[in-house]
């Protein structure tokens, strides 16, 4: 299994692959807000938390469809499935890489796209630490969307429709968190449920993909 | 119990719904009639409300249809999963449509309503948004379907997604709650009609929502058996196929 995680980070990292990208998609969600609704500091302020939210969303939906379907064109996946790696444990591993190369940068670069939106200390903390929270699980939930399309051609539109719903508690927690702790108030309930939902996926969505990549190699 | 299950073997389903078809239609054809003329034109105007409250007779029903139409599709796939009844599948997949369509009439007649009532066609309530994730939910289930080319996969994964999709469902339905909480303290803007309904409206409305249900049941059987239809269709055209070859 650690193999595996190795080779795809390998893989990510050197042919070109989506590590760079969703950081580079994420700074640019971030630089066309303002040019949108305007400079105006204290209105950039109040919807960065959500703003950020959303292009974390979108730059972790950007390179879903890589998670498994190189490796199900090549028959990597067949391999993988045939060896004594459990299915579930692919799927976990195949997720753990892709939030290592989106997630992970994400909420290292967090503080800075913050501070871009005007976003003040304990502000670029709270979204900081909601992103760590939430992205394991937008990469968990991604990853099932990749397995169940994975036998698709150019699936990547349908990925996004099936996706972006499933997306949608996670999203209303982070943001509701991030943008209670920026402005002050008790964030601690929305933060709770925010894990418990990362906890939640962690735990049962690996038996979901992994039936339904078993489904697919059928 | 055996002997429940062979109401799913496709050659016994053909016949019994084919039997039962024209009784339903005509079961579900009088209840509406009944409700609908009785909740249009019998029962007085509500005072606030004035005639926009007869609304109800056709909003409460397609919203409760559309979500218990989800779970309808949820139990099919299951068996689907655990029994492998191709009705089963098929009927999920017919049910679909059929709940699209009333979360669609179910959010355009909340609009209708809430323009003359609340001022404004849309507002971000924890009701009306939970009811465009349905029917975003709605739209992917049926875009999967859609996509998937072998017709044992596509239910085998449909019906995966129809699992998970409902536990995110509900999860949706209490983080709304949550986020408009968070947004608007005190929202009052209570759409929870049913405990305000007075018994004058009830009689009709639980009558309309009976004839929504028996309408759905026999909009169902005839999709599910124009699928099955559709499927014997496509294994005579391979068989001739073959032969040809």
């Amino acid at each position: 299994m650690i193999a595996l995680l190795i080779r795809d980070l390998r893989l990510a990292v050197r042919a070109g692959g989506g590590f760079g990208l969703g950081l580079a998609f994420f700074l640019i969600v971030t630089m066309l807000v303002p040019f949108g609704v305007g400079p105006e500091a204290a209105i950039l302020a109040r919807i960065a938390p959500g703003i950020l939210w959303v292009g974390a969303l979108l730059a972790c939906l950007l390179s879903l469809d890589r998670v498994f379907q190189l490796d199900f064109e090549d028959g990597t996946l067949d391999l993988l499935a045939t060896s004594p790696v459990p299915m579930e444990g692919v799927v976990l591993v195949k997720a753990l890489a892709h939030w290592l190369t989106t997630g992970l940068p994400l909420v290292a670069a967090a503080p800075a796209f913050a501070m871009l939106m005007q976003m003040d200390g304990p502000g670029q903390y709270w979204l900081m630490l909601t992103l760590a929270l939430g992205t394991p699980a937008l990469s968990m939930i991604g990853a099932f969307g990749a397995a169940l399309t994975v036998g698709i051609r150019r699936g990547g539109l349908l990925l996004s429709l099936l996706v972006l719903p499933l997306y949608v508690p996670t999203l209303i927690f982070g943001a509701e968190a991030a943008r209670r702790g920026a402005e002050g108030i008790a964030a601690g309930t929305p933060l709770l449920l925010l894990a418990g939902i990362t906890a939640g996926s962690l735990a049962l969505i690996p038996f979901a993909a992994a039936a339904a990549i078993r489904m697919n190699l059928r | 119990m055996n002997r429940f299950w062979e109401f799913a073997n496709p050659v016994r389903f053909m016949s019994w719904s084919g039997r039962l078809l024209p009784l339903l239609m005509a079961l579900a054809a009088f209840t509406l009639t009944v409700g609908l003329v009785w909740g249009f034109f019998f029962t007085p105007e509500a005072e606030n409300f004035g005639s926009t409250v007869k609304i109800i007779y056709v909003h409460v029903p397609a919203a409760a249809m559309a979500i218990n139409i989800w779970i309808m599709m949820l139990v099919t796939s299951l068996i689907w999963l655990v029994r492998r009844h191709h009705v089963s599948a098929l009927a999920a997949r017919s049910a679909a449509l059929i709940g699209l369509t009333m979360t669609v009439i179910a959010l355009g007649t909340g609009m209708v309503w809430g323009e003359p009532m609340w001022g404004t066609w849309w507002a971000w309530d924890p009701r009306l948004t939970s009811f465009l994730v349905l029917f975003l939910f709605y739209l992917g289930y049926m875009a999967l379907w859609a996509a998937i080319e072998d017709p044992d996969t596509a239910a085998d994964l449909t019906s995966v997604l129809a699992i998970v999709g409902s536990v995110f469902a509900v999860l949706s339905r209490y983080a709304v709650n949550f986020w408009n909480q968070g947004l608007h303290q005190g929202a009052s803007l209570s759409l929870d009609k049913e405990e305000h309904v007075a018994d004058v409206y009830w009689v009709p409305l639980v009558i309309a929502l009976v004839g929504f249900g028996l309408l759905f049941v026999a909009l169902l059987l005839v999709r599910t058996r124009s699928e099955v239809r559709r499927r014997r269709t496509h294994a005579l055209e391979m068989r001739e196929r073959m032969a040809d070859a």
